[in-house]
């Protein structure tokens, strides 16, 4: 092409199987082969892949750690553990399984089906979206980097101060735990942007605002807060840094610092964040469910706003987390009332879940089990919290085993039973085969029962009144009987996760294959190949309502979508931009092809970082203009991107 | 495959305007960049609220530089904008113009910035207020400095002949990044050199 | 009904040995009025929670095993209903009651907390306690200075009146809480917090500090003593007076080798007052327990501690003392007169 084009009126074609635009299109898309591909590819269901992948490697470390603490607290007095080993293991366990997998294989679900579901060809910003990955994994490895020499942040996921100053805390645990948090933020943040403008441009024409499917409102809103969110716990950990570093006072008590300033940055953050890792699985639920339940979702307005709602409400509530921090009773009152107000978007989403089983006929898969389970897990995870949220109750309840039982109820209930009911789902989608069902059925029973053996005594533990984050424990206090118990649902809960990962493997290798819709479900993505082609969409459908592949039996208008019959863009790789909230074609974006930009970037970012850890100022300056000059040339405006005009 | 028809509507193609993607981008990232500075001065209200003593402890920083300082920092916004639209009018010189100008107004800004930290009584561990004083107007001069080499590359990419009247997107993300460092410094001068002398 | 049910569960939990009904740290029962509102609370939103618990599971086992009538496993890909068959009336009905439900919660829950927020009269007694890595000075304040004593770890006060509490840091973040008198209160340095409580009736109410604050977070305890006012006079004059001192060869080689390896970190009144450190150890004997709770205060642990208290409390600010034998024995013979 010798001119670059500035407009054009995309051509409506229809796609039949003796095509030749497929084949044209597999060319455009594809990736390079071998290990180029895999460091330079930008196809999100690549980048999605890999996120679920390490952030389950993230969780596997995360529960060794946790098993680890189990054997330590079984009987009184063990000492399979030293005090200042325990104090690490049970930081690594939260710093892992809030940051390094709590979100990462929310974002891996995202990344994976938000295009297909919003029948897109691509995130708005693919090469950011490999950015995010990069820059997460090595995060992850900057956060353990100091772990394996036995000198892992030691402090608590929270890390409080002053425990955390340099006067207490002199080795380079904390400072690998502030600097590794602030790079993780940048993957965060970019991961967040994407989302967040692949919502509001790339849907196909057609999937207006309220088209949209709940696990894309529940990551948009998560986003959103994240952006909002971040920036706070960044900030408390550069200016602990700085504290640590370059005698700063911020938080420094003998010099006019606030010890509270930590607290109120880390839990202006930290409450928002907690919604962050929960409200997507939720949407996970509420678009499967229904597919199991053979009918639309209850309320999906309902629940649309519900997840905005708490999210909103969620940076209202963090001074729940300092209930006992001595602050004005005014204050703590405002926050207790709010913390029960937050409730009621959550109550929402529960009866439209009940609501849509009981009006629906239930089909019994792996999934559907899975989804029925969270619910009651959610709900006891639920009126936990809300027992926490009454703030003189909490005067008791907080730093004891009855908040632990609370929050692995959230996470584990909200997150992790989502996720996997989520895999058994889609994981015909992406490789083209079933799992195994009755190895499902055995791996939900086994982590169902499990679990409740693990957690659910750690209430009774709580209330009887044994804090948390304690290494051992005397007999005589009525502690030792709930430990063992609890010790023993652990690692039956860990038995079921093993089988649930046996099943992944064995049927990714031998499982039944799967047609494109093994579960008759309602929405975009199963309209195509398993596993769907790099190109996702031959053409671009045009979206006609909220569950497009349910439209004939429902019969609820005469539009139709249309899939086989869409937008043909194919003059290189190209998707459709549509207005934020009708969906109207607006512009035709030119996507970038795969490239070696991001992982350069990741690594130049990454060094920067270690170079700040080590002090090493002339590496500070080097990785920071390699960073620069990588980024330059990313951003370098392209002609075949349409960003410039001229003619050569 | 087979063409049954032909859209209705033109549509541009690749970025322009508004509708690049790169703009709702940098949209994202001045929120959470936004977000920053608010926790920042948030972090200065909530620390001189619990502050035992006068505060600031030497009084209320002098307005000799900064208000001068703060005059550059908006006039190098106007001019940025009058650039933009220079372009928009597919007057290249304009934004050459344009971008260079802003560019040395936003470097005298610095050298000025530097001058008052060299003339401050206190230096970065001195106590609470030295620590913020020096982190949140470094880390807006940080955001100042990006925004200074995202000019310089704008400046080589216009002098290359890159950007026209229809495709400039790269223009305006940078503008509105660079009106977005204005503002936030307009609220750092607030509440360091006005806010004390409010009484 | 559902009262009852809960006290046999508690009954068949505690045959099981899963909940003994009064384990020391446990407070679903409560001794006095900073926390006795609170613990009625507690288990008003403990029955409500389970309710819902019982009734939202119950919601979801009726969904999915009641009868629907035909199956369609003729044509799988039937689909149920149209999408608006009344499915709203749940989300409404379940919202409306679970927020009317919420509000009076929370009506209740201002309620204790204004309750318990202040003590009902001005508390006569005042104790200072300064938390430490790993253990608690306690300081008695009074307006008359010859009437000012610390000590560490046990706090003794009279039943029946409020006691005002001011918490103070020595290092970094502890909290202060003792489940059947009070909730918690952080100790934070830089500022103090204050709390108080009061005891109904006599007893050893045993405490713990509730906040991550290093290696040995997990064994500082602390334990109130609530006795009768008589009791508690008594205890204070004790405290108050110079201890005897010592009456044998060897006790008296112990208070030598006290002054030159102990005292530099630890105060007995009257004898040794300069070091601050480490626990007051006047009336040493008085109390019954080490190490803030580690130990039960006998000759034999006493010594074990002091010849090895980084193999009890790793980590704990007592370096090893490398007594020899019979320096320790007669060191532990000295403290042993510290009644």
């Amino acid at each position: 092409m010798t001119t670059t084009e500035t407009q054009r009126a995309p051509i409506i074609a229809r796609v039949t199987d003796d095509s030749a635009i497929t084949e044209t299109l597999e060319q455009i898309w594809k990736g390079k082969p071998g290990i180029g591909g895999w460091l330079s590819t930008v196809d999100h269901k690549e980048i999605g892949k890999r996120y679920i992948v390490t952030a389950f490697i993230f969780l596997i470390v995360g529960g060794l750690e946790a098993l680890l603490m189990r054997v330590q607290l079984a009987r009184p007095n063990l000492t399979v553990l030293t005090p200042e080993q325990y104090s690490q293991i049970f930081t690594m366990h939260g710093v892992t399984m809030i940051f390094l997998y709590a979100l990462p294989v929310l974002s891996g679900f995202s990344n994976y089906l938000w295009p297909l579901l919003l029948g897109a060809r691509d995130m708005a910003f693919p090469r950011l979206n490999a950015l995010s990955y990069w820059v997460f994994l090595f995060a992850g490895i900057f956060l353990y980097s100091s772990f394996v020499f036995g000198k892992g942040p030691d402090a608590g996921w929270f890390n409080y101060v002053p425990y955390t100053s340099l006067a207490y805390n002199p080795g380079p645990n904390i400072d690998v735990y502030a600097l590794g948090m602030v790079l993780l933020g940048i993957s965060t943040t970019v991961g967040s942007i994407n989302f967040f403008v692949t919502l509001a441009r790339t849907r196909a024409p057609g999937m207006s605002i309220n088209r949209v499917p709940i696990l894309v409102w529940g990551t948009l809103t998560a986003s959103v807060g994240n952006l909002f969110a971040v920036p706070a716990v960044s900030l408390a950990f550069f200016m602990l840094w700085m504290d640590r570093q370059y005698n700063t006072h911020f938080f420094d008590s003998t010099a006019g610092g606030q010890p509270l300033l930590w607290e109120h940055l880390f839990w202006m953050f930290g409450h928002p964040w907690v919604y962050a890792i929960v409200l997507p699985a939720m949407g996970i639920v509420s678009d499967a469910l229904p597919t199991f339940c053979r009918r639309p979702l209850v309320g999906y307005t309902a629940v649309a706003l519900a997840t905005v709602t708490t999210m909103v409400l969620g940076f209202g509530v963090w001074v729940h987390h300092m209930f006992a921090s001595g602050l004005p009773i005014l204050s703590l009152s405002y926050f207790s009332a709010a913390s029960m107000t937050i409730v009621i978007p959550s109550a929402v989403a529960v009866f439209a879940w009940v609501a849509t089983i009981w009006t629906g006929r239930p089909v019994f898969t792996t999934s559907f089990l899975f989804f029925a389970g969270f619910i009651l897990l959610f709900v006891i995870g639920g009126v936990s919290g809300f027992m926490t949220a009454a703030v003189p109750l909490d005067w008791q309840l907080t730093r004891t085993y009855f908040v632990v039982a609370h929050l692995h109820y959230v996470i584990i209930g909200i997150n992790v039973f989502p996720v996997v009911g989520g895999i058994y789902y889609w994981f015909p989608k992406v490789t083209g085969r079933l799992m195994n069902e009755t190895l499902g059925k055995w791996s939900f029973w086994v982590m169902f029962i499990g679990f409740n053996v693990a957690f659910f005594p750690m209430h009774i533990l709580g209330i009887e009144g044994m804090p948390r984050r304690v290494y051992t424990y005397s007999s005589g206090l009525g502690w030792e009987t709930p430990n063992l118990v609890i010790t023993v649902g652990a690692f039956v809960f860990a038995v079921g996760i093993l089988l649930f990962l046996i099943n992944v493997f064995v049927s990714g290798k031998r499982g039944v294959p799967a047609g494109p819709n093994p579960w008759d479900g309602a929405s975009l993505e199963w309209s195509t190949s398993s596993p769907p082609p790099v190109y996702n969409f031959a053409v671009i459908p045009i979206v006609a309502s909220r569950y497009p592949l349910w439209e004939d039996r429902l019969d609820e208008g005469s539009e139709r979508t249309s899939v086989g019959t869409g937008l043909l863009l194919d003059r290189g790789r190209e998707t459709i931009g549509t207005t934020s909230l009708d969906a109207e074609p607006d512009v035709i974006l030119k996507m970038p092809g795969d490239s070696y930009l991001p992982v350069l970037v990741a690594l130049t970012t990454t060094a920067v970082f270690v170079c700040l850890l080590l002090h090493s100022w002339w590496g500070l300056s080097i990785t920071s203009l390699l960073t620069l000059l990588i980024t330059i040339a990313w951003l370098w405006p392209q002609r075949a991107l349409g960003q410039i005009e001229t003619q050569p | 495959m087979t063409e049954i028809a032909v859209s209705s509507r033109t549509l541009p193609v690749g970025s322009k305007g508004h509708h690049a993607s790169g703009w709702w981008g940098m949209v994202g990232l001045i929120a959470t960049e936004a977000m920053l500075f608010a926790y920042l001065l948030f972090s200065y209200f909530y620390l001189a609220s619990h502050a035992l003593g006068a505060w600031p402890p030497d009084g209320p920083p002098s307005l000799r530089i900064s208000v001068p300082g703060t005059i550059i920092l908006v006039l190098g916004s106007l001019v940025m904008w009058w650039g933009e639209r220079g372009i928009e009018r597919a007057k290249r010189g304009v934004l050459i113009a344009g971008l260079a100008i802003t560019l040395v107004l936003g470097v005298i800004f610095i050298v000025m910035q530097g001058f008052e930290w060299r003339g401050q009584p206190f230096s970065l561990s001195t106590g609470v207020y030295s620590s913020l004083y020096f982190t949140i107007t470094g880390l807006h001069m940080l955001h100042v400095i990006i925004g200074l080499l995202m000019l310089a590359v704008l400046l080589v990419w216009t002098a290359l002949g890159y950007f026209d009247a229809a495709r400039h997107s790269a223009v305006s993300i940078g503008a509105i990044y660079w009106h977005f460092v204005t503002v936030v410094w307009l609220a750092v001068f607030f509440t360091f050199y006005i806010a004390p002398r409010l009484g | 009904m559902i009262p009852c049910a809960m006290f046999l569960y508690i009954h068949m939990m505690s045959v099981s040995g899963l909940v003994q009904v009064e384990p020391p740290m446990a407070y679903h029962r409560t001794f006095g009025p900073a926390v006795d509102a609170i613990t009625r609370l507690g288990w008003g939103l403990g029955i409500i929670s389970l309710l819902v618990i019982i009734i939202i599971a119950g919601l979801l086992l009726g969904g999915i095993f009641r009868k629907r009538g035909v199956d369609p496993a003729a044509d799988p890909r039937q689909l149920t209903v149209r999408r608006d068959a009344g499915g709203m009336g749940w989300i409404y009905i379940g919202v409306g009651t679970s927020s009317v439900v919420l509000f009076g919660c929370m009506i209740w829950t201002l309620i204790v907390t204004a309750a318990v927020a202040h003590p009902p009269v001005a508390p006569a007694l005042t104790v200072q306690v300064t938390a430490s890595q790993w253990w608690w000075s306690l300081r008695y304040v009074d307006d008359r200075p010859a009437q000012i004593f610390t000590t560490a770890n046990e706090i003794h006060i009279p039943v029946g009146q409020p006691i005002r509490f001011e918490l103070m840091s020595a290092d970094v973040m502890h909290s202060f809480w003792i489940p059947q008198l009070a909730g918690k209160m952080d100790v934070i340095p830089g500022q103090t917090n204050v709390t108080w409580l009061e005891a109904d009736q006599p007893g050893e109410y045993l405490g713990q500090c509730a906040a991550f604050c290093g290696p040995q977070h997990a064994h500082m305890a602390l334990m109130i003593v609530a006795e009768t006012p008589e009791d508690f006079t008594a205890w204070k004059h004790s405290q108050l007076a110079d201890t005897a001192p010592p009456n044998s060869e060897e006790a008296l080689r112990g208070a030598q080798i006290f002054q030159t390896r102990c005292a530099v970190c630890h105060t007995i009144r009257g004898v040794s007052p300069a070091g601050v450190v480490g626990p007051d150890l006047s009336h040493l004997m008085a109390r019954h327990t080490l190490a803030a709770g580690l130990l039960p205060n006998t000759p034999g642990n006493l010594a074990g501690w002091i010849d090895n208290p980084q193999g009890l409390k790793p980590g704990t600010r007592m370096p090893d003392p490398n007594l020899s034998g019979t320096e320790l024995t007669a060191v532990t013979s000295y403290l042993n007169t510290l009644q």
